[in-house]
């Protein structure tokens, strides 16, 4: 399929193929703000994304062919170090298909809940705001200027806090939610742009691998130490490892149901990969071990995170809220993945990533249906929906499966390739945080699913009626899958296992 | 047809006949009879692929794999092949009488319980024909979740409590144990593969080799090893069809299959006789034999009585794969077959009784015999068979397993055997006894709930199963012979 698409894109496309990517939704985010109504504006916003996806594509098939596996895009033909670099490699290519893919899915999806809980003369700002957090994203996860990445991750973060208070027309609490998430996000923000003003002082350039280059030259100093410690909490904070990821469950909650399922999906997953891009090459020479250094930051902070929210998971009555303490347990799974600090290890808890982005997409797409046709999110409220709606529940429940890595699921292939990057560093107290996770996730998801199928409904007069065809495609496609990637899992495996690639030999090549 | 395409079939037709089920949910009796159709297809395909087995190799299958060294692999081995004969045969007889007892029970929801129990079929012979361990742990966990919905079946406060137990200790022993001993072996081992005289054999330190061990033991929570049998005892709020079917048969036996299965082709008789914690887990299984007839006795409600019983009879089969012995993973075999046919027919007795009378507690059932006497016939005839009287089914098993004992030296198991056998005869022949012959002053016991008694099929699937316990006997040297391959013997 990459083949057909690099043969039958035009020459244009494949030179331009990064910058298109980025450049095409924030063009169309200024349009579609112009727009007379919302349908509009979603039109433009599924024009926009499906766009990125094929550029996302068509990188991928050049970062396959190319020698070396990099792709580079120097802005406005200023020559890297001193310009704006773009830079695709086997890690961040894997990260743009997610979010371009996902964002399309999500963009599709959008229509009805956003009818439904957006006001009409907002609509088309709503997707405006939308495509500028999908720009900030995709930006992110394809720049190699370590400034330019926090410019992005500023544009995705704003419109995000503008994403989470248009809830505030459906449950009010969105409005405070929304201002705790821009606290913490814009200090997380601050964190990072002091830790590179300290890398710029430490090296007099901002190009990530450059930077990279001069620090394995100058060797370890306490600048760049120092900028080592911000970046890695700044980012933190954006990615909700936990004890940073205080403004997580309540951002989920009370968002617009829409934002709730794309962020979920996307946005911590984006700072995930850029703490993986600064760890593993930026500073992979000199201050970052990766045997040591993340093994004794982030494994513990991880294990707490896996088995702390998840209980805290099992306590809730909110399905949002409880999915959302969930996302900030799963973040642990990938940090600990990554901890390990082998190719194994990160390969793992990269595809943990990608099957927790599928799955808890999948989720929220359910639940955002449920809201749509029934409006409650109590576990209550989701009571013998399994006789009102079975097509959509019924995602929910393998979607579920998958959350809590049951076989023939993505879930349980990443579980699985966690538990083997454990064992195989003889760390069997990991392991057996891994599956204790995996059982409280049994008693969460369990809660709900038997509410689902096995309780009698709340309100007896409610009628069968599922989620929108709209909504019911996308959501079919995530859990069919979540369902194919376990039961095929070579595709992802092989993605996984080329970033693991890319940002493993850096560091094992050191003495 | 092909061995290939037969071992496909045991896994298609359960599916298709769950969809044709579930397509003819408003025809009840066609719906029935797919059901029943299905089974005897499932059946005859079982009784055609152990024809198509040449000297202990079966057909082989790979349906690709998940990820490399995760490979979605069947072989069928004279172990699998014996266990999708006894789940697939009693299928049947348990159809027929499922039947009867749904409909003379009026219960309702009966469209998601055919289906799931053909759904829990698939798992079973899933765990029977899989190649390797990551095979079979799928179609475990299977068999996991599609009984959960059975078990709560009723729907009731009571019914979701157990089946929640059910759930969480089932996939909590799977995921928190099974699953970290079969990624340990992979990590260990390389390879998955079940391999005659064991996979790890030579391959392990004592210490890694006993946690492994350790791990699985427990992790199969469906063999119900205390301290995990408390799920099993809880799954009899499910219908009595259920009980008798998954709960004596498809469920349980999947588990101490698996654990035979993982004691003879993964670690194998030289290692396990080598390991220090062979000898803990026999231990252990022996308590369980003991402990749990003792609570048996204790217990007058009659299904609770022969859950217990079940938990002990089950361990017999861990005891005999503890023991290292040839006689002991030969009796481990044979109990798989002989406690099937003798504890379903038990189960549908008790339901049988409810069905006609409503009744649940033993000490209500006196005199009962007069008016149900093939009933309690059936029972006595069943609970000869679980205690190990000749000529019945279950007597091969328990000598084997005397055999194994002797010749492991372990004197302690051959006197928990005897006094096992005492206690089971103490716990299960004062029930038909004292309905059949009460003793005099023995008030009436309640008249029929149902008018008409019993459903003609609910008397006539126990009936079948005990004659089958006799039958069993005569057979049992020739599955002997068959499975003896499993024990490094030719």
């Amino acid at each position: 399929m990459i083949e057909a698409i690099m043969a039958s894109s035009p020459d244009f496309l494949l030179r331009h193929a990064p910058i298109l990517l980025v450049i095409t939704p924030l063009v169309l985010a200024g349009i579609s703000s112009f727009m007379p109504n919302g349908r509009l504006a979603w039109c433009l916003s599924i024009l926009a994304t499906a766009a990125s996806t094929i550029c996302a594509l068509v990188l991928l098939g050049e970062v396959q062919t190319t020698p070396g596996g990099v792709v580079s895009y120097a802005l406005g033909g200023w020559a890297p170090p001193i310009g704006i670099e773009f830079r695709v490699d086997a890690l961040n290519i894997l990260f743009l298909l997610l979010i371009t893919i996902i964002g399309f899915l999500a963009a599709i999806f959008s229509w009805p809940t956003v009818a439904a809980e957006v006001r009409q003369e907002k609509r088309a700002l709503f997707y405006a705001a939308y495509l500028i957090c999908f720009t900030g994203l995709s930006g992110v996860a394809i720049t190699g200027d370590a400034f330019n990445l926090f410019v992005f991750l500023e544009i995705s973060s704003i419109a995000t806090y503008v994403l989470v208070a248009l809830g505030g027309n459906r449950d009010r609490r969105a409005f405070p939610a929304a201002f705790n998430y821009l606290i913490m996000g814009t200090i997380g923000a601050t964190f990072f742009v002091i830790g590179v003003g300290f890398l710029y002082a430490a090296t007099g350039t901002l190009n990530m691998a450059d930077i990279a280059d001069k620090l394995a030259q100058s060797g370890s100093s306490r600048t760049a130490q120092a900028a080592f410690a911000f970046i890695v909490v700044g980012l933190g904070i954006k990615a909700a490892a936990w004890p940073l990821h205080l403004w997580l469950p309540n951002a989920y909650a009370y968002a617009p149901s829409f934002v709730t399922m794309f962020l979920s999906a996307t946005a911590t997953k984006v700072a995930i990969y850029a703490l993986v891009r600064f760890a593993f090459t930026v500073f992979s020479a000199n201050i970052f071990d990766p045997g040591t250094d993340f093994v004794f930051l982030f494994g513990p902070l991880a294990m707490i995170a896996m088995l702390a929210c998840s209980f805290q998971a099992i306590f809730q009555s909110d399905v949002r809220r409880m999915l959302a303490y969930s996302s900030v347990a799963q973040v642990g799974y990938i940090l600990l993945g990554v901890s390990v600090g082998t190719a194994a290890g990160l390969s793992a808890g990269l595809f943990h990533l990608v099957s927790h982005a599928l799955l808890k997409g999948a989720l929220f797409m359910a639940v955002a249906g449920i809201v749509l046709t029934y409006q409650g999110t109590r576990i209550s409220d989701f009571a013998g929906l399994g006789r009102a709606a079975p097509l959509t529940m019924t995602a929910f429940a393998i979607a579920g499966f998958s959350l809590i890595g049951m076989p023939l699921t993505a879930g349980f292939q990443s579980k699985w390739l966690l538990l083997q990057a454990m064992l195989d560093q003889g760390w069997g107290f990991a392991a057996a945080v891994i599956v204790a996770a995996s059982i409280l996730a049994v008693i969460y998801v369990g809660r709900v699913l038997q509410a689902v199928f096995f309780q009698p409904p709340a309100n007896p007069r409610k009628v069968r009626q599922e989620a929108p065809l709209i909504l019911l495609i996308p959501l079919w496609i995530m859990t069919l899958a979540t369902l194919w990637f376990g039961i095929q899992s070579g595709t992802v495996l092989a993605l996984t296992n080329e970033a693991a690639n890319a940002a493993i030999p850096m560091i094992e090549g050191q003495p | 047809m092909s061995p290939e395409t037969l071992l496909l079939a045991t896994l298609i037709i359960p599916i298709v006949t769950a969809v044709a089920i579930y397509l003819l949910d408003a025809v009840p009796d066609l719906r029935e009879a797919s059901t029943l159709i299905g089974a005897s297809a499932l059946f005859v395909t079982a009784i055609l692929l152990v024809a198509s087995m040449d000297g202990g190799e079966g057909a082989s299958l790979n349906l690709g794999q998940a990820a490399p060294g995760l490979e979605f692999a069947f072989k069928l081995e004279p172990l699998g092949a014996l266990f999708a004969l006894v789940a697939s045969g009693l299928w049947i007889v348990n159809s027929l009488y499922s039947i009867g007892y749904m409909r003379g029970n009026r219960e309702r929801n009966q469209t998601r319980f055919y289906m799931c129990f053909a759904i829990a079929l698939l798992g079973a012979m899933g765990v029977a024909a899989a190649g390797n361990l990551f095979t079979l742990f799928i179609f475990y966990e299977i068999l996991t979740v599609s009984t959960y919905p059975l078990v709560a079946h009723k729907g009731d406060a009571n019914a979701q409590r157990g089946a929640q137990i059910y759930l969480l200790t089932l996939l909590g022993t799977s995921i928190g144990l099974f699953l970290l001993a079969i990624v340990g072996t992979s990590t260990v081992a390389g390879s998955l593969d079940f391999v005659p005289g064991g996979l790890l054999n030579g391959q392990v330190t004592p210490l890694v080799g006993s946690v492994l061990l350790l791990l699985f033991a427990f992790g199969i929570g469906k063999a119900a090893l205390m301290p995990f049998h408390f799920w099993l005892p809880n799954a009899m709020v499910a219908p009595t069809p259920v009980s008798a079917l998954l709960h004596a048969v498809a469920v349980v036996k999947a588990g101490v299959f698996a654990m035979l299965k993982v004691a003879a082709y993964i670690f194998g008789i030289d290692l396990l006789r080598d390991l220090p914690a062979t000898d803990w887990v026999l231990a252990v299984a022996c308590f369980t034999i003991v402990a749990s007839s003792l609570i048996a006795l204790t217990k007058d409600n009659l299904k609770a009585r022969l859950a217990y019983s079940t938990v002990g009879q089950l361990a017999y089969v861990t005891a005999g794969a503890m023991l290292a012995t040839q006689a002991g993973f030969m009796g481990g075999g044979l109990q798989i077959a002989a406690h099937a046919m003798g504890k379903i027919t038990l189960f549908m007795c008790a339901g049988a009784i409810y069905v006609a009378t409503g009744l649940t507690e033993i000490s209500d059932m006196r005199g009962l015999g007069k008016r149900m006497p093939w009933i309690f016939g059936a029972f006595f005839v069943a609970s000869l068979s679980i205690i190990g009287i000749p000529p019945l089914a279950g007597g091969w098993p328990k000598f084997q397993l005397l055999l194994g004992a002797v010749e492991a030296e372990h004197t302690y198991v051959v006197w928990v055997l005897l006094v096992s056998s005492l206690l089971n005869i103490a716990y299960l022949l004062p029930i038909p006894i004292l309905a059949l012959f009460p003793p005099r002053g023995t008030p009436e016991p309640a008249p029929y709930k149902r008018p008409e008694g019993a459903p003609r099929l609910v008397v006539i699937a126990p009936v079948i199963t005990a004659a089958g316990t006799l039958v069993l006997f005569f057979a049992m040297g020739a599955i002997a012979e068959f499975i003896l391959p499993i024990a490094g013997g030719v």
